[in-house]
């Protein structure tokens, strides 16, 4: 094992060399791009075996990264924001096909208007794709995310793809010291490829991802898929349990902090996550006893852990880094169809932050950790709350106002001919 | 090549490699030309498919292929040939699989994805040199939706959105220029209903590497309004009056396989479709008619001056 200073985007091309992957079919896009681009230089200068072809779109790339991996290699690939969605149509596909690879996807504000800088729209748009999504915080979690998402994907129980996801900018361009662990343990680890029934050979033919006709047989084999994807929950605590006997670092399906003796919570998914738990300390030396949920598994989805570490609370704050237009927060939404029906369930409000990599600052946590506690005073549940301060509103009056005049001034030449 | 070549008609395959009972329509042209192209393949090959007429070929439980099929999408067919081509050759490479289970990739899609939605994946194919075979049947409209029309669509041809008496305003597309435009190692038309032709074109596109491409017209009953019976027919009438060349490109070069020098008029075409039908009824349309002659006759005229010139 080694230490070494690593970007989200470094954490996550070393997940693919120490997984022994095959194959990288490729397409460049912000902010990913540095994935490649490591995977390329390592594969040019023999230091990572595999075979990258770049392609001319990500719809094309996921066709590929599936139609490899239906011929029985492994596979990895990367991608963002506009590239995820651009590939949609093949995550139904590929997942579908029930091919077992890994993809990172770099979160990335969607357009319009083109952004960026993070959320998580992107990748939740691919929610219900059939795809499994692991969610980052750290660097480190990223390599040994995709290090597990491996052992997820081709389980014999699983045989489904996996999205690793870290955000862009906060986390794919931070430098974190990460543990690199030994090659040899990885291979361990992660194992060899077994392609089982999914095969392309002259000497055994088979037709792949066929057509059929009617509901009947349809319903069976998208049933089957959910089917795989909920005993996926079994088989991550599995994998999580061996990798911390492994390499002693433990991630589990929904990281609870400071939760023991919590009367409030924040959940939060992915590296914003980290901000929420710097507020968490801060307000506990202020003895308020709140604390952090983090899902990392988004799905399957964890349900039964966040009840375990929800319920009984008095008040939770679910912050989403996405929005539903005409509904609000993704998350929220997950976590109160987690929550219903069960016994002693907290106040949930929901709150939205973060969009297109706008900070949440402590001052915001500290704001909503009073929400919860006069909610909790007061026996209701707040009104979802649009996060953005004054100080922003008044920059973004700026710009509509230089807008303004600039719009002005245009007018007034093309009146007087100045043009 | 280790296969004895074709030469004559008689010396072509009667395996009937592909099976029959699937649910294309009766007459359809580009399955003839499917049974004509998979017995000079054989069985070591793997189709990836887009969305279209042929999709319904592979229909759970059911199969009339004896090799391998991949189903992807109706844009990325030629990147599902790009994954397996890779993943095969990685294979092989690392000696997982012995050379004796290597397969010839196949693409297979109609003219909606090769003319149009599919062009881009196929563009980087050629761009990434691909050794695989692309075949689209080309029945000149989005036959498997209704026949509406697509980039391959005649001229003044009804389509079930051209349904005015003018038929469809545009043009089709010469998606065969477009492809040996960025120099592949082959491109070929074929037809079914000239199956000497097509044999010799698939024996040699078979024993070249690199990206190849086969575009076959497939005359459509229910697509053209015309009786099945009569398929064969019109596809040797399209050679006869030269509307569709038999032609190939390889190493910069495009030969015509089989010059009509004594052309039939392309009305003795167009009145055997119920699509052209509004030409000559209820009177005829005299310039539309001129239009689509002098076509053909413009393009032969430049084949026979640059052939003697």
């Amino acid at each position: 094992m080694s230490r070494l200073l690593l970007t989200g985007n470094g954490a996550a091309a070393w997940g693919a060399r120490l997984a022994n992957v095959d194959y990288i079919p490729a397409f460049p896009i912000t902010p990913q791009t540095e994935i490649i681009e490591t995977i390329a230089t390592w594969i040019d200068n023999n230091e990572m075996p595999g075979r990258m072809v770049t392609l001319e779109s990500e719809h094309s790339m996921i066709t590929a990264a599936g139609a490899a991996s239906a011929t029985g290699v492994r596979v990895f690939t990367a991608t963002s924001s506009q590239g995820l969605l651009y590939g949609m149509e093949m995550l139904y596909n590929v997942a579908g096909w029930r091919t077992p690879f890994v993809m990172i996807n770099v979160s990335r504000g969607l357009s319009a208007p083109i952004t960026l800088e993070p959320d998580h729209n992107d990748v939740l748009a691919a929610r219900d794709s059939g795809l499994l999504q692991i969610h980052c915080a750290t660097c480190q979690e990223v390599l040994d995310s995709t290090l597990m998402a491996y052992r997820l994907a081709e389980h014999e129980s699983v045989r489904l793809p996996v999205i690793v996801n870290q955000d862009g900018f906060y986390l794919s361009f931070t430098r974190e010291p990460v543990a690199v662990p030994d090659s040899k343990t990885c291979a361990e680890f992660v194992g060899e490829y077994n392609p089982e029934n999914m095969r392309f050979r002259a000497s055994s033919p088979s037709s792949q991802a066929v057509a059929v006709l009617g509901g009947g047989p349809y319903s069976y084999f998208r049933y089957e898929t959910h089917l795989a994807a909920m005993q996926a929950l079994a088989v991550y605590d599995d994998v999580a349990d061996e990798f911390k006997e492994r390499f002693g670092r433990y991630h589990p399906a929904v990281e609870n902090y400071r939760m023991d003796d919590a009367d409030y919570a924040f959940v939060m998914m992915d590296c914003f996550a980290t901000k929420a738990k710097d507020a968490v300390d801060r307000l506990r030396d202020n003895n308020i006893r709140i604390g952090l949920v983090r899902p990392r598994l988004l799905r399957p989805f964890p349900e039964r852990a966040l009840q375990n570490a929800l319920t009984g609370k008095k008040a939770v704050a679910v912050i989403d880094q996405n929005l539903s237009m005409g509904k609000g927060g993704v998350l929220h939404t997950e976590v109160a169809s987690a929550l219903y029906g069960q016994n002693d369930n907290p106040i949930l409000a929901s709150f939205i932050g973060g969009l297109g990599g706008r900070d949440i600052s402590a001052e915001e946590f500290y704001q909503i950790a009073a929400t919860l506690q006069d909610a909790a005073k007061q026996n209701t549940t707040p009104a979802p709350r649009l996060l953005y301060t004054e100080s922003e509103l008044r920059a973004m009056r700026k710009l509509q106002a230089i807008a303004h005049v600039e719009r002005e001034e245009l007018e007034a030449n093309k009146q007087t001919g100045k043009l | 090549m280790t296969e004895k070549l074709i030469k004559r008609m008689k010396e072509l395959p009667s395996t009937h490699l592909l099976g029959t009972g699937t649910p294309m329509c009766a007459g359809c042209g580009g399955l003839e030309a499917l049974h004509e192209i998979y017995d000079i393949l054989g069985e070591k090959t793997v189709f990836t498919n887009a969305a279209g007429c042929m999709t319904l070929l592979s229909v759970y439980p059911f199969t009339p292929f004896r090799g391998s099929w991949l189903y992807t999408a109706m844009a990325s067919a030629p990147a599902g040939a790009q994954g397996i081509r890779d993943a095969l050759d990685i294979l092989l490479e690392k000696k997982r699989i012995p050379p004796e289970d290597d397969l010839q990739v196949v693409t297979l899609t109609g003219d909606g994805s090769a003319y149009g939605m599919g062009l881009s994946a196929t563009s980087g194919t050629i761009d990434r040199n691909l050794d695989y075979l692309y075949i689209c049947y080309d029945n000149e409209g989005y036959g498997n939706t209704g026949q509406q029309f697509s980039e391959a669509t005649p001229h003044a041809a009804k389509t079930s959105t051209s349904m005015s008496s003018r038929g469809f305003p545009g043009y089709k597309k010469d998606l065969f220029s477009i492809w040996a435009a960025n120099n592949p190692a082959y491109v070929a038309t074929v037809i079914g209903a000239e199956p000497l032709d097509l044999a010799k074109k698939i024996q040699k596109a078979k024993s070249i590497k690199g990206p190849r491409f086969i575009l076959a017209l497939a005359p459509c009953p229910t697509g053209w309004d015309f009786d099945p019976q009569y398929s064969a027919d019109i596809g040797k009438l399209a050679v006869d009056t030269g509307i569709w060349p038999l032609k190939e490109y390889q190493n910069g070069k495009v030969t015509h396989t089989k010059i009509p020098h004594h052309r039939k008029p392309v009305e003795e075409y167009l009145t055997t479709q119920g699509r052209f039908r509004h030409l000559f009824q209820p009177q005829r349309n005299e310039p539309l008619l001129e239009d689509i002659q002098s076509q053909v006759e413009s393009y032969w005229n430049d084949v026979l001056e640059q052939s003697h010139g």
